[in-house]
This record gives structure tokens, C-alpha cells and sequence, in this order.
């Protein structure tokens, strides 16, 4: 594996299910009496969140924690950074405390690329801008083939499975990550969306494209739903709300036309009535809440791919 | 503790046991658990991957054979608890699979191919600790190949096998490998 | 050093003339051209291998004074456009205060005056404060000792159709000129980079090339209507040149530019995310650049204008979206030039001539500059070795500012010497 993880494309198949299988191994901690493991003893992980997200900062400073990696955590809100710090000074900072990785959220896409020239440890893109968020990616892709193909499918990829996207593609960094490791892993996957909510050069991308949801239902193995902000609506990228829901909205209606093994996704946190109805939201088929401690051991496994091992040298590969 | 006849040169090196000198050991180790855990008493047994979980399975096949008793069986991964870790780029995780009755109180006898270092059991014992509280841990192996460099002993051992550092001892399963052999060579195989 | 010294410039090749020849040069003008030139209290230049090129004049330049002499100064932008080979730039209106009246006209032409590096010709706002609403004062500018002809609101677009056709028709009473900056604002709301493969894969807010040619075309249709003279500053699209070709076959008084890094650099330099590749109008594709070629080796696009911009290391060493847009170049536009056109096979070196001196200077309405290596003509020149070895660009040079996207790039060729009015400001490649 490389030393960052920045894009879903930085991983090739084999470090996917790499992370994949150590996730399978790493989620029996949450049944044992002590949920921790020494790996990562005397590293330092710093989760660094420009933007507020308690759920997935929460949800690496679990993961780190459980391999005995110290957390520091530094949220720009009422720091050095809300009075102007730049991102550079900040990095410097970090280095000098001798961060081993650094989890970073950022408003603006290429956040960590830029991070990642300025620090010697590991950078974790936990979402910049809209760009990226590979680890999100991870922990669906490890939910999806828990459900799909079961507890004991060690060495399997998504193979032959069909996922569908449906929603804001556009400025959608979990469609992004999920587009290119979906793809690597061997599922197909399609976009569905209004046409202003897909980029315009979405036709180079490993996926087909859709403007309507329900055709692509009845052959779905996994539909995605991803959230819609309102604010797009004053942006004229969909007419209302209203319209927006019945034509993209999933409800309990279009559920029922899904095959019976399949199952619905959601990034979080979801507009209930926008996006996603409640009652599917609640279903048996939702994975929602899954999701959630999935993404603790997903994040585990990466941080001990990255830290559990020998330092990467400093002029190593990035 | 039976010596192996004349060693044969295999082609990696000389050969330490052949398939029938394993079986012959297993056997012998099977009925020392027996014995020595009044009849495997609150015993499991479990493998260190990689080849520990076959000869772990093995001996529980063995022990049901010989007194009907089904001996609970399962692997331990240790990568988690090693101390070198720092040295290597980070490793796959092996299998771990408790038995459903879990290790408080019970009798664990780890089962692993080769005893060197030593290093390996103490990341097994710490495993151990964090998964609960067994009532006695032991240790049986294929071959001890000595150069210990912790306090740790086996107390059920196949042969025991002095090595120069220098050489490489090769053991080679079945279920794993296609083939039953022990064999050493020197280093740089 | 006065204006009476002599230099004997020998061994030089003229483009477009015949084989090594000797330029003598006195009293500010070229008094004699050829082989036999000579004068007996001359200082002598050995040009061997050398050409000769009328100086170079950009109509398209920041110098940031005043108000950003963080990131230049009048001083150091035009040391660095004599270092380029220039004799004479533009310095575009987008200061602090903006260049929309008289007084700050005069002041950066008496600071272009005092550095004597190279002639700074100012350009005058076309609308107060660059606001897009009022009129500035373009006759009082233009009657200014600065006498200002070129007009733009560059940075900015004069997006009002209305307001672009008074411009356009207000400026014909004093034979001047408006520069267009190209940009429709509504559609490029936070746009970060080329709309395309690159900005869908990397998440940047895309800036489509219809908001640049749509400007072009109303604005190529309403100097045909009210015959008046339009130029296009920084030409970036495909799109852009075939209007422009379209508008020049009506006959249209259309003039436009191109900068040295729009033909040569595409947006996937981009993918590091290093904001020095990020500029108004952005790096386009590889497409973009073929065609831009192609328009200014057959003369639909009649210039390279540099567009230098200098920022300041802060300005750009920050997340994308935060930095700010530009790029320097006057130091490496003759450079870039060569490796893009000259080396490519598609422009000569006549043709470089025309491009970067005699047609700037003419749509500027520069007197004095542009004018063709002859006897008689001001000793304005430039001399050039096309066959320096390539090499590497360092960001360190005479701007103030580092932000070049071709740091690291190895260009051919070296300017030698530039002279200004017979007088040398650069020699051997340094500032005299």
C-alpha cells in the first residue's frame, strides 16, 4: 500500500481486499471482552476537521483508540486556524508534534494532496471538499459484501454485483471514492440523477449513467442514496424539492420493486423525506446503521496497514 | 523422543521427518495431552496460523480417535500482539476462530510448527490475555529448533532439533502445502 | 551611458533578411544596416549566432503598483520584461486604486519613466473601480500625459451588454481601444478549473469554455455594429479562435491575444493540485492548445500578450480554492514562444516578430514601438539565441514573485541583450 490514502484510486484490488479481509478479521474485537489491541502503541494519530463531523471523527478516534494509538484531536473551530492559520502552518505544527498520521476533513477539494507534501507521517483524506473520501467508500464496500455474500468471504471481491448511485453526484465526494472502488473491486455500477447533477465528463468514468431511477431498480443488487441539500434547488439544479423526491426519491413504493435480496445504503446523515423515505430508512434491507460500526473497522484496518508496519521512508512514495 | 535413521539428503536439504515419523509424533503428542490434562479435561486446542491450525486439527482428530472425546478446536492470529512489528511493512491478518465455549477457564494448549525465539508464543500469550482467562496454557510443537530468546518452553514437542542459526528448518503440511516433510537447509533457500 | 553612444551589433541575423549581417546603432535610432556597417567610436557586440528581433511589446501586464508592491513593483516588473526582451508593456488597471482616472495613469507612467527599464504604457479602466456599472473617465485618460488608448477592466468582465457597446462607442472619438476580458460571471460562479474530465475527477467547480466564447461572439457583433475596435485579451478555447475567425472574415475591427502558457500547458497539470497552475481563463485541454497554435501561426489570433500576474508565495501556497489566479511570465515568454511555435515548425521567426512586437504595438497604438529592424527605425531590439542549450527554469528571477507554472521546465533559447532607444538594458543576459 502506498503511504497515503487520498483517493480511492490510489488502492488496486489487491490492497482493497487487502483492507477488506483485515476489516473481516478486526470486527470480531466488538465481542470481546477487551476491545483494544496494542498495534499501534506509541503512535500518534491527530484528527484534523475543518468541517464539523462529529460521526466520522468519532468513528476514527474509535478506530485508532482500539489499536492503542493516541488520539489528539484538532477542530478548526475556536483554533489558531479560525483566526487565519493556514493549512501550511497548521502542517508544520503537527510535524513538529510528531503526528505519525493525520486524519484530515477539509471544506476545499485537494486538502490533502496539499497536506500530504507538507507532512512526513500519513495522510487520511476523511473527505476534502468535493473530491474525495475513500475510507467511506471502504466501509461500503465491507458492508456490501458482508451482506451480499456473507460473514466468511475472505479473498472475494464484489464481483458481477450491480450498486446504484442515486442523487447529487455532482458534489459528491462518497459518490467519487465509491464510483472508482466499486469499479476496482468488479462491481458495475450506475448513476442515477438529474443531468445537472452529474458532471459533464461523467462519461469517461468506469459507470453507466441513468436520468431515471426506476428502471434501474428492478435490477439492483445495492441502491446507494446519497444526500440532497436544498440549497442545490436555489442553485437551480432541480425545480423543487418536491420534484426532486418523486422523480429520485426512494419510498417505500419503489422499494418494494427492488429484488428481494437486495439491499439500500446511505452515506449519512440523510434527509428523511428528501432522499429517502422513513419507513425505508428503518427497513430490514437498510444498512444505515451497519454502516456506522462498519466504519470503525474499516478505519482500523487502514490505520494498521499505514502505521502497523515499518515507517515508509521519508522520500518514499507519497 | 524417537531419532530420526540416518538423515536423507531431500532436495532442499536434509531431510528431519518424513510423513510417516509426523504422524507417528502427532500420535505420541496426542496421547501426551491426555495424559498430562487428565484426559483432556476443559482442554482446546489452538493452531497458530499458518500451519499451527492444521496440526492443531490433527491432534483433535487424534484425541477423538483414541478416547471419543471431542476436543474443541480453533486458530489463534497473533500479528496483532508481535513485537517485531515495526520491522516488517504491516502483514495480512490471519484467521482467528475461538471455540464457542471461549478460553476462561480452560485448559489452552497452543499448537504451533516450529519453536526458535520464542517470540511468536509470548504474542500468542498476550493474545490470549485480551480474549480472557484461561485456568493453564501449554504448548506443543512440531519441532524445537532451540535459540530460545524469551523464557519459554513447549511441553509437548515432536523432536527436538538443533540448528545452527544459520539454517532453515522447512515444515511442509498437507492441508497447506501438499505434502508431509520437515526438512533443513541453510539460509538463503 | 547617454543617448549619443554608439553600438555596432555584429554578425547578427535579421529574420526575414539575408544571413549575418551588422546593425550599427546611434542617437537612438538604427542609422546602418549590413555587412559593412561600421563606426569608429562604436562599443562592439559580438552577435554571433544571434537574431535580431524588434523589441518585444506586451499588451498584457500586472505590475501591481500601486497597492501590491508585495507582489511587484513598477521596478521590478519591468526589469523582468527587459530580462524578457521587452521594450515596451502594458500595465493593466486592476492596481489599488484602480486605474480609472488620470491621476493614477500619470503616476505608474512617471514610475515606468523613473525605473527606465522598458516604456510602460498604462491601460485605463473601462468602467470606475472596475464595477461594471459607471463609465470611467476614458477622455481625461486618454488625454493624460500617460495618453492612454487601451482600455480593459481586466480581472473582471464588462458583462453588460450595453455598457460594452457605449464603451465600444465612446472610445472611437480618440481612436482607442477596449480590451475585453472574456469571463461570463454568472457562469463561472466559484469556478476553479476547466470544465471537464480533470474538474469532474478532481472535484473542482468547473469553468465551462461557452462562458469566454460567449462573450466574444456579442461582443465581436457589437464592434461590428458600432465600428469600433475590440480586443480580446488571453484567448484560451478552440471555440474562441473559430469566432474570432469568423469575425475577422466579415471584415470586423477584431484584434485579439494569446498568452505563452495557454500554448503550451493543459489542465491536467492540475492533477498535484498545486494552485501555481491555477489562472484566469484556466489551462484548457490539449485540443485548446492545438488550435490556439494553429490561430496565431496564421494570424486569426494576432498576439502573445503574457497576462504576467505576480503573486505573492501566500497567494498560492493554500488549498485550490483558496489561492489566488495568475501566472508570471514575462521573463519566459520568448522561451515558451520557441519551444511552442518556432520548434513545432509552425511560426518562423519573421513571424515571432510580428507577433510579439510589430502587431502588439500597432493595436496599441504604441508610436515608436514594433517598428521593423530598419535604417531610421528607433533602436528598439532584441537580441535572442535560439540555440542556447535548454534550461531548467528557476522560479528566481528580477520579479518579486515565484509563482511560474514552468519552474523545472526545460525551455530553449536565451535573450542576449535588449536595447531600449539605442540605449542597452539588458546585456549578456543581465539588467544593465
Amino acid at each position: 500500500m502506498k503511504r497515503h490514502l487520498i483517493s480511492a484510486a490510489d488502492l488496486s484490488r489487491a490492497d482493497a481486499l487487502l483492507i477488506l479481509d483485515t476489516a473481516e478479521e478486526l470486527a470480531q474485537l466488538a465481542d470481546r471482552p477487551i476491545k483494544k489491541l496494542p498495534t499501534l502503541r506509541g503512535r500518534t494519530v491527530v484528527n484534523l476537521f475543518y468541517e464539523d463531523s462529529t460521526r466520522t471523527r468519532i468513528s476514527f478516534e474509535a478506530a485508532a483508540k482500539r489499536l492503542s494509538a493516541d488520539v489528539i484531536n484538532f477542530s478548526a473551530k475556536g483554533s489558531s486556524v479560525a483566526k487565519g492559520e493556514s493549512l501550511k502552518d497548521t502542517a508544520l505544527t503537527l510535524e513538529a508534534m510528531g503526528a505519525d498520521a493525520v486524519v484530515i476533513r477539509h471544506g476545499a477539494s485537494g486538502a490533502a494532496h496539499r497536506l500530504a507534501g507538507w507532512v512526513r507521517g500519513s495522510v487520511l483524506n476523511a473527505g476534502d471538499g468535493t473530491h474525495e473520501h475513500p475510507t467511506q467508500a471502504l466501509l461500503d464496500a465491507f458492508t456490501i459484501r458482508r451482506r451480499l455474500k456473507g460473514p466468511q468471504a475472505r479473498g472475494a471481491g464484489l464481483d458481477g454485483l450491480r450498486v446504484t448511485i442515486v442523487g447529487d453526484v455532482l458534489h459528491s465526494r462518497v459518490a467519487r471514492s465509491n464510483v472508482l472502488l466499486l469499479s476496482t473491486l468488479g462491481a458495475e455500477v450506475t448513476l442515477a440523477a438529474p443531468p445537472t447533477l452529474l458532471p459533464l465528463a461523467v462519461g469517461s468514468w468506469p459507470c453507466a449513467v441513468s436520468y431515471e431511477l426506476d428502471s434501474e431498480l428492478p435490477k439492483s443488487d445495492v441502491v446507494m442514496m446519497l444526500r440532497v441539500q436544498q440549497e442545490r434547488m436555489n442553485a437551480a439544479y432541480f425545480p423543487s424539492v418536491r420534484e426532486y423526491s418523486r422523480r429520485y426519491g426512494l419510498d417505500a413504493e419503489r422499494m418494494a420493486r427492488l429484488p428481494g435480496h437486495a439491499i439500500v445504503m446511505h452515506p449519512g446523515p440523510m434527509n428523511r423525506g428528501v432522499e429517502i423515505a422513513a419507513e425505508v430508512a428503518d427497513s430490514v434491507r437498510s444498512t444505515i446503521v451497519e454502516q456506522v460500526a462498519n466504519g470503525v473497522t474499516t478505519r482500523m484496518a487502514v490505520l494498521y496497514l499505514l502505521l502497523g508496519g515499518t515507517e515508509f521512508p521519508a522520500t518514499g512514495e507519497a | 523422543m524417537c531419532a530420526a535413521s540416518s538423515p536423507v539428503a531431500g532436495r532442499d536439504g536434509l531431510a528431519v521427518l518424513d510423513a510417516e515419523e509426523i504422524r507417528r509424533s502427532l500420535t505420541r503428542i496426542a496421547h501426551e495431552i491426555l495424559e498430562r490434562t487428565h484426559g483432556g479435561d476443559e482442554v482446546i486446542l489452538l493452531g497458530i496460523p499458518t500451519r499451527g491450525v492444521p496440526l492443531a486439527r490433527r491432534l483433535a482428530a487424534r484425541i477423538g480417535e483414541f478416547e471419543g472425546l471431542d476436543v474443541p478446536c480453533g486458530s489463534l492470529d497473533v500479528t496483532m500482539h508481535r513485537d517485531d512489528l515495526r520491522l516488517h511493512p504491516a502483514r495480512a491478518l490471519g484467521r482467528t476462530d475461538l471455540p464457542p465455549g471461549g478460553v476462561d477457564g480452560k485448559t489452552v494448549v497452543l499448537v504451533d510448527d516450529v519453536l526458535y525465539s520464542g517470540r511468536t508464543v509470548r504474542a500468542a500469550l498476550d493474545a490470549l490475555n485480551d480474549l480472557g482467562r484461561p485456568r493453564a496454557v501449554q504448548l506443543a510443537v512440531l519441532v524445537d529448533r532451540g535459540h530460545r530468546e524469551l523464557p519459554i518452553r513447549a511441553d509437548y514437542v515432536g523432536k527436538n532439533l538443533p540448528t545452527s542459526q544459520r539454517e532453515v528448518v522447512h515444515v511442509l503440511l498437507t492441508e497447506v502445502d501438499g505434502q508431509d516433510s520437515v526438512t533443513i537447509s541453510d539460509e538463503g533457500r | 551611458m547617454t543617448d549619443h553612444d554608439s553600438w555596432l551589433i555584429k554578425g547578427v541575423t535579421i529574420p526575414g533578411g539575408e544571413g549575418p549581417t551588422s546593425l550599427l546603432l546611434g542617437g537612438g535610432s538604427i542609422t546602418d544596416i549590413g555587412p559593412n556597417a561600421e563606426h569608429p567610436d562604436a562599443r562592439t557586440l559580438d552577435a554571433d549566432g544571434l537574431i535580431a528581433l524588434p523589441g518585444l511589446v506586451d499588451l498584457h501586464t500586472h505590475l501591481r503598483e500601486p497597492g501590491r508592491e508585495d507582489a511587484e513593483t513598477v521596478q521590478t516588473g519591468t526589469a523582468a520584461a527587459a530580462l524578457g526582451g521587452f521594450t515596451a508593456v502594458h500595465a493593466m488597471a486592476n492596481t489599488d486604486p484602480v486605474a480609472d482616472t488620470a491621476g493614477v495613469v500619470e503616476q505608474v507612467w512617471r514610475l515606468g519613466r523613473a525605473a527606465g527599464h522598458c516604456d510602460v504604457q498604462p491601460v485605463g479602466a473601462v468602467t470606475i473601480g472596475l464595477g461594471g456599472t459607471r463609465l470611467a473617465e476614458l477622455g481625461t485618460m486618454a488625454d493624460s500625459a500617460a495618453r492612454v488608448r487601451v482600455f480593459s477592466d481586466d480581472g473582471r468582465c464588462v458583462a453588460d451588454p450595453l455598457l460594452m457597446r457605449r464603451a465600444l462607442e465612446y472610445v472611437k472619438a480618440f481612436d482607442g481601444v477596449i480590451a475585453q476580458h472574456a469571463q461570463d460571471p454568472r457562469l463561472t460562479e466559484g469556478a476553479q478549473l476547466n470544465e471537464g474530465e480533470m474538474s469532474a475527477r478532481l472535484g473542482l467547480a468547473g469553468w465551462p469554455a461557452v462562458a469566454e466564447e460567449g462573450i466574444i461572439a456579442r461582443d465581436c457583433l457589437l464592434a461590428a455594429h458600432v465600428g469600433s475596435a475590440l480586443h480580446v485579451c488571453h484567448v484560451s478555447t478552440a471555440g474562441s479562435a473559430e469566432i474570432l475567425r469568423w469575425a475577422k472574415s466579415k471584415g470586423w475591427p477584431v484584434t485579439a491575444e494569446v498568452t505563452p502558457h495557454h500554448l503550451l500547458l493543459t489542465d491536467e497539470l492540475a492533477a498535484g493540485y498545486d494552485p501555481v497552475f491555477k489562472v484566469n481563463p484556466p489551462l484548457r485541454t490539449g485540443e485548446d492548445v492545438a488550435e490556439l497554435r494553429r490561430a496565431l501561426a496564421d494570424g486569426t489570433i494576432d498576439c502573445v500578450a503574457t497576462d504576467h500576474a505576480p503573486h505573492p508565495v501566500e497567494a498560492k501556497e493554500t488549498e485550490w480554492s483558496e489561492a489566488a489566479f495568475g501566472m508570471t511570465g514575462l521573463e519566459t515568454a520568448l522561451r515558451v514562444v520557441q519551444r511552442a511555435m518556432v520548434d513545432t515548425g509552425l511560426l518562423d521567426w519573421a513571424g515571432v516578430a510580428d507577433r510579439m512586437s510589430v502587431r502588439p504595438a500597432r493595436i496599441g497604438r504604441l508610436a515608436g514601438q514594433g517598428v521593423p529592424l530598419a535604417p531610421g527605425a528607433p533602436a528598439n531590439l532584441t537580441l535572442y539565441d535560439p540555440a542556447a542549450p535548454a534550461e531548467a527554469v528557476t522560479p528566481a528571477g528580477a520579479s518579486k514573485s515565484r509563482n511560474t507554472p514552468f519552474a523545472g521546465l526545460e525551455l530553449p533559447g536565451r535573450v542576449v541583450a535588449t536595447f531600449l532607444r539605442g540605449v542597452p538594458t539588458v546585456l549578456d543576459g543581465k539588467l544593465t
